[in-house]
């Protein structure tokens, strides 16, 4: 543990594990999250990060250890609950609502957030509120002029960023990206690096990012933690865990040869 | 509607809500000339039916076309909007049914006994489905259709069983309270021609309540709830990652699909004087459902009016139809073999494949696709 960590974590794990029959995917990793900071999470392919991922956000239920965030314990809650305490995700492999409008997809977050979907006597569109606020992230992704386009219709860049707006239309307190810039193509990538940096600015928001590209963890993380074969190897400030041995061995040493 | 503007997108979000109608309709116009005229036609008919055809087969056809919206449009809710194939539909169809005839025959032939009726139909309609919601939709779909398969299957079974309670096979026949007897006259004189009798206020309490119970489906799957049940049928991981507890929102989609079809039961009966497992429980009814919600097209609740209309027409009308034509080509051979009345079922099938295979969408689909303006 890095000194950061001292102030009560947005999100902590402790000792989480899952077992699929012989296979240890993620072993016994404890880390805490503080608010305001951004963390990598990096890895060869196979180290369990996005399993990681899932047991935190609740796709995957962990054989033993705990998830807690804020101070509660949400390791027995379902994904949906454990979203409404305040974790955001955007998946890995785009994920949205292929025929729905991109403005609908962004508008049943903000409807999530704003706790409307169990309205059944009012027509959806009288809540303007819901609809405006819809409108500004997709602003904010650069997505307003495409907002009557459906997903399935739209660029895979474009899809990344609406997933992305998703994620930032549910407000949450910790952000999750999973390889947000995966198969993008080179001049989109800085569009959605520049959201992820703007939402680390705002606020004190935590954010935890999947990434392989090292030059985009390098500039934008304040801390990084290396999984290695499902277990936490290294943590702590990038340039260090960048240099440590460990992980030139694990991870580095194949990823920089390749870049 | 007709008269409605012309909506250019089909979720156009910048639209204002306003107007009566688009009040009424939730702000869900048809958006095709073509299908506003059709649909507008329809309700016209179905209102008008008692004063422009006499008989007593044009009204009986109407109001099976009433119940039959509610019965589909509520099926619509399930199939088109929440992606969920259930075949237990006709069990709570049959609840609706038993209920009222249970309640008029065992108890008295009163309002109170169908209040009665009503109610408790309405609460063991809604205590099965919220059973078989959260016991079964956790599951792969396929299961689930299995299990409402199976419920429905030993509804049916105990419906003809307990005879004592249910008439078995028979079904139960009942009389109707005094207002709505063909007896009752609510004027001395009769209005634009017709005796305005019980039979006539029976008709109009089927219509006036189809007519709710349809409009309040349409706000339903158009409000905001309506579009979080779209967002799981085309991406229920999502939904859930997005905050929306699935099964919750599931198990509520099926509970109030199984009370429309309820109180479309409870129609039924009360129009027929009767019910039994033929007229309401019965699996083929549960084919004739999914053909009508298909042909007039998924997801669409305008649909389930459309193919309504036109699988209760068919079914009365093209055995005559085909009775006439085989009668006008007697002598020639073959062909009056080939449209005899009795192979009315096979011509209904063999359009039935047409349509699906030329309207995927349904007729309102396709109606929407050739005429997008209003």
């Amino acid at each position: 543990m890095t000194a950061s960590t001292t102030t009560t974590p947005a999100l902590e794990t402790r000792g989480l594990t899952i077992r699929f029959g012989g296979h240890v995917a993620v072993n016994d990793v404890s880390c805490r999250f503080t608010p305001g900071t951004l963390t990598a999470i990096v890895g060869p392919n196979g180290a369990g990060k996005t399993t990681y991922f899932n047991l935190i956000s609740g796709q995957l239920r962990a054989t033993s250890g705990q998830v807690i965030v804020g101070g509660e314990d949400i390791t027995g809650l379902a994904p949906s609950a454990r979203t409404k305490r305040g974790l955001g995700r955007a998946f890995q492999l785009t994920n949205l609502f292929p025929q729905l409008t991109a403005l609908e997809n962004v508008r049943l977050a903000v409807q999530s957030r704003a706790d409307a979907g169990w309205s059944l006597l009012k027509v959806w569109n009288t809540r303007r509120d819901l609809i405006e606020q819809a409108e500004a992230v997709l602003e904010r992704v650069r997505l307003a002029d495409k907002r009557h386009i459906a997903p399935k219709a739209l660029s895979h860049g474009d899809q990344r960023k609406l997933e992305v707006a998703l994620l930032i239309a549910m407000e949450p307190k910790v952000f999750m990206f999973d390889e947000p810039t995966a198969g993008m193509s080179v001049d989109e990538v800085p569009t959605v690096l520049e959201l992820i940096n703007d939402i680390r600015q705002r606020g004190d928001a935590t954010v935890l990012l999947v990434e392989h590209k090292m030059d985009v963890v390098r500039s934008l993380s304040d801390r990084i933690i290396v999984l290695h074969n499902g277990a936490l190897v290294a943590d702590g400030d990038p340039a260090e865990v960048i240099a440590s041995p460990v992980v030139q061995e694990a991870y580095l040493g194949v990823e920089v040869a390749r870049d | 509607m007709s008269t409605s503007p012309a909506l250019p997108l089909a979720f156009d979000e910048t639209r204002r809500s306003g107007g009566l109608l688009t009040g009424l309709l939730s702000s869900d116009l048809p958006r095709s000339r073509a299908l506003s005229f059709i649909l507008l036609a329809i309700v016209v008919l179905l209102a008008a039916t008692p004063f422009l055809f006499s008989g007593s087969q044009p009204v009986g056809t109407a109001a099976k076309i009433c119940v039959f919206i509610v019965l589909v449009a509520s099926y619509d809710l399930l199939l088109g909007y929440s992606g969920i194939v259930s075949f237990a539909h006709t069990m709570f169809f049959g609840i609706g049914g038993y209920g009222i005839a249970i309640a008029l025959e065992r108890i008295s032939p009163t309002w109170s006994s169908v209040a009665i009726g009503l109610a408790s139909a309405l609460a063991l309609s809604a205590v099965l489905a919220i059973a078989i919601g959260l016991l079964s939709l956790r599951v792969r779909a396929i299961f689930f259709s299995m299990i409402t398969l199976a419920v429905a299957s030993a509804a049916a079974v105990l419906a003809s069983q307990l005879s004592d309670i249910t008439g078995g096979e028979d079904g139960l026949s009942f009389q109707l309270p005094p207002a709505l007897r063909p007896a009752f006259r609510l004027f001395s004189e009769p209005v634009f021609g017709t005796m305005i009798n019980g039979r006539l206020l029976a008709y109009y309490l089927v219509f006036v309540v189809s007519l709710i119970v349809f409009l309040l489906l349409l706000r339903i799957v158009n409000s905001p709830f309506g579009r979080v049940l779209q967002a799981i049928r085309e991406n229920e991981f999502r939904a859930e990652a997005l905050g929306y507890r699935v099964v919750a929102y599931r198990t509520a989609a099926s509970v109030i699909s199984a009370l429309a079809a309820t109180v479309a039961g409870a129609l039924m009966a009360l129009w027929l004087r009767y019910n039994g497992p033929d007229t309401t429980l019965s699996f083929s009814i549960m084919i004739d459902i999914l053909l009508m919600v298909v042909i007039g097209g998924m997801g669409t609740m305008y649909g389930a009016v459309i193919g309504a209309a036109l699988f209760v027409l068919a079914q009365s009308y093209l055995q005559v139809l085909m009775g006439a034509g085989s009668a006008a080509l007697a002598g020639i051979p073959l062909l009056p073999n080939l449209i005899h009345p009795d192979r009315w079922l096979l011509w209904l099938g063999a359009l039935f494949i047409i349509s699906v295979y030329a309207f995927p969408g349904g007729i309102v689909g396709r109606l929407r696709q050739a005429n997008p303006k209003g």
